[in-house]
């Protein structure tokens, strides 16, 4: 068979240069006529331009009671109220009084139906007067009337409530679509237009998928071209991405929930507090990093230890559970196999044998307490024979995932770049 | 001629595969495709759900996967479209995000009436793997605060009065490795006793077979499966031929069978002339 060690491939000989330069003259003229021909990789896109508008309102002298670090108040705090007087209502009796000291505008009825409710529970509720201005703002589609609008804003009302005025801030953007290829140029939507970055963007990625696949050929320096881009298309696209789900999302947001708000998060729940549990990550992470100090790197086997003794008994359980007893459940069952109407099932008793049959000759096969002469190692032999089979099932099917990697590739080429089909 | 295939360049045989996948694609050669008791198993799994059950569907791969897996994701999303069932889309692979938003769009252009927030919506990705299942498993409003596009998720109909996973009817997965099927099973399926169907790749089947029917009803192994699974889903809702030629195909894993088809016949041929080869050196005395 074939020599793998020794395979011939054309570095360093003039003729496997020579070889590599037709072959690449060859694609570009290729390629070249492609695109004359073909339109290749000529995308077609059709954009629809977006606009809000910023709308600003003003609350002036408010006099309000709301419960201390709720949403509500968080909010009144954050546009700029001023706290005042707090007041603590821990039984009916105090509720019913400074109901009388107040007013229906000032302790509104959605603090005390909330203050009712955790007397019931039996809880005492902390109360904070806000006075003072409040400013605060919200988007809307441009044209929408904040008069109409349903658009939750400050402590949950609707904007409707509100009296607004535009603050003269406009955001637009396009948003652009991509359309299939194998749409007719008659059936584009009216406003199509050829998109030079898309195109760009498809012959790049046809280009880089023949680099790649000119490895089976040999090692060549288009295909190491390709590899360094990957990699480090790969590796910033991770960098960024975890920063922002992992550090951002994860940690900040439970540490400086205000800053991340308004940062990348508005949606961020106003009742959303800071957690001091978090600091505990946070202080792992930082020794974690000091693995790169040159006299410092011990420090970094602290939060090693934390995450290995964690994983290990996160993982202990759940394995037991679901690859060890479950396992066991589901190999001693019945091999008198019945169907829905209760007549005997041939195959899946079949199944049922064979199962159990194959887990008795893998495991006398893995029990190396007993020497494998005699019956023990024929039984063995069998336990052997049963593993050969699952490899080779994991080997086809592992072909068939190959397979089928190559095939999308050349969907992309055929399709999508080419426009064969 | 034995001795040239005994010592044939194997660029020859990567050349061969090329062709043997790439004309019946050029050709558009489909084989007979038939669906096996374990897809019908996974379309049972979603088809007698009442119409508007949650749905937790989890697309736990990433683009290097996508010939095998984007195919079945696909399928489940229209599934889930027909029935009408709440779909709460989420990745614990960072690339997958895109994917949801693709399927998104299926459930938006080609199901009237669905409409993010009521009827799907999607958490996007979150790290951290197995952690991140066992946290949702108790309590996601600790995890997920926000949904993908950073709305609040008490603002969201479709979240505001669930408190975790343990309320979805069905978990489905499609996974192409690690966190993926095996993790849902170990921390959600097992301990919570969610029913789960996943999908996976060819690589990763033998590990999850396992796991069938306890507890999960049913695994869509690679292409194959997707292939049975499409065709099961146009049986049932014919309507799909209209999507055959939609940017994702409602037919992608079955147009795909016809490439496999041939290689795995060239493998077939390929092993018979080896082994030819090599009881022929052998019963020549040779020692190659």
């Amino acid at each position: 068979m074939t020599d793998q060690a020794h395979t011939p491939v054309p570095e360093g000989t003039s003729a496997g240069k020579i070889g590599w330069i037709v072959v690449v003259a060859l694609m570009v003229i290729g390629m070249f006529v492609a695109s004359l021909l073909l339109d290749a990789g000529k995308v077609y896109t059709v954009s629809s331009e977006q606009s809000w508008t910023e709308y600003e309102s003003e609350l002036a002298d408010i006099d309000l009671w709301m419960v201390e670090n709720s949403s509500g108040a968080r909010q009144l705090e954050h546009y700029g109220a001023q706290a005042g007087d707090t007041r603590t209502i821990a039984t009916r009796a105090d509720n019913a009084a400074f109901i009388k000291e107040t007013t229906a505008a000032s302790y509104t009825n959605p603090v005390r139906a909330f203050v009712v409710k955790e007397h019931k529970r039996g809880k005492s509720v902390d109360l904070v007067q806000y006075t003072g201005a409040v400013v605060f703002t919200g988007w809307l589609p441009t044209g929408d009337s904040p008069a109409e609008s349903s658009v939750k804003s400050l402590m949950g009302a609707p904007m409707s409530v509100y009296q607004w005025k535009p603050t003269g801030n406009v955001s637009n953007w396009m948003t652009t679509e991509s359309i299939p290829y194998n749409v007719p140029e008659a059936s584009r939507p009216a406003g199509a237009t050829a998109s030079t970055s898309r195109t760009i963007g498809i012959w790049l990625s046809a280009i880089l998928t023949l680099c790649i696949m000119s490895f089976l050929f040999g090692d060549n320096p288009f295909y190491k071209t390709a590899e360094a881009i990957v990699v480090g298309t790969s590796a910033g696209y991770w960098m960024a991405y975890s920063f922002y789900t992992g550090i951002v999302d994860q940690l900040m947001i439970n540490l400086f929930p205000d800053l991340v708000r308004d940062w990348t998060t508005p949606g961020l729940p106003w009742s959303y507090m800071w957690d001091w549990v978090y600091v505990i990550p946070a202080i792992l992470g930082v020794m974690l990093v000091c693995r790169l100090l040159p006299k410092g790197g011990w420090i970094a086997r602290w939060p090693l230890a934390f995450i290995i003794g964690a994983t290990a008994g996160f993982r202990l359980t759940s394995h037991l559970e679901s690859d060890f007893l479950l396992q066991i459940k589901q190999t001693i069952t019945t091999l008198w196999a019945e169907d829905v109407n209760g007549n005997f099932d041939l195959w899946a008793s079949v199944g049922a044998v064979t199962i159990l049959i194959s887990v008795l000759l893998c495991l006398v096969y893995f029990f190396f307490s007993l020497e494998h002469k005699g019956t023990v190692g024929k039984v063995a032999r069998g336990g052997i024979f049963v593993l050969m089979i699952t490899f080779g099932a994991a080997f086809g099917l592992t072909v068939m995932g190959r397979i089928t990697l190559l095939t999308e590739r050349f969907d992309f080429l055929f399709k999508d770049w080419l426009h064969l089909m | 001629m034995v001795n040239f295939l005994r010592n044939l360049d194997r660029r020859w045989i990567f050349l061969l595969m090329g062709v043997c996948v790439a004309v019946p694609i050029l050709l558009r050669f489909l084989p007979p495709n038939s669906a096996t008791q374990m897809d019908r198993s996974v379309f049972n799994a979603i088809e007698d759900l009442p119409d508007g059950s949650r749905i937790l569907v989890s697309f736990d791969f990433d683009p290097g996967s996508q010939g095998e897996l984007l195919p079945m994701a696909m399928s489940f999303t229209r599934h889930c479209g027909f029935k009408r069932h709440k779909v709460y889309f989420m990745c614990l692979w960072p690339l997958g995000e895109p994917f949801i938003e693709d399927a998104m769009k299926i459930l938006d252009t080609e199901f009237e009436g669905l409409e993010y927030g009521t009827d799907y919506m999607s958490f996007g990705y979150k790290p951290g793997g197995e952690a991140v299942i066992k946290n949702i498993i108790v309590d996601w409003k600790k995890l997920f605060i926000t949904d993908s596009r950073k709305q609040s998720l008490e603002d969201i109909p479709m979240t505001a009065n669930i408190k975790s996973a343990k309320a979805m009817d069905l978990v489905v997965n499609v996974c192409a490795g690690d966190p993926g099927a095996k993790q849902w099973v170990q921390y959600a399926a097992t301990p919570a006793g969610l029913p789960m169907v996943a999908g996976c790749t060819g690589v990763q089947a033998p590990l999850l077979y396992p796991y069938i029917p306890d507890p999960m009803a049913g695994l869509l192994a690679a292409i194959k499966g997707a292939a049975g699974y499409e065709q099961i889903m146009i049986e049932e809702y014919p309507i799909l031929e209209d999507f055959k030629s939609a940017r994702f195909s409602s037919t992608a894993a079955f147009q795909r069978m016809g490439p496999q088809f041939v290689a795995h016949l060239l493998m077939l041929v390929l092993i018979l002339l080896g082994n030819f080869i090599f009881f022929l050196d052998r019963k020549r005395g040779g020692t190659r």
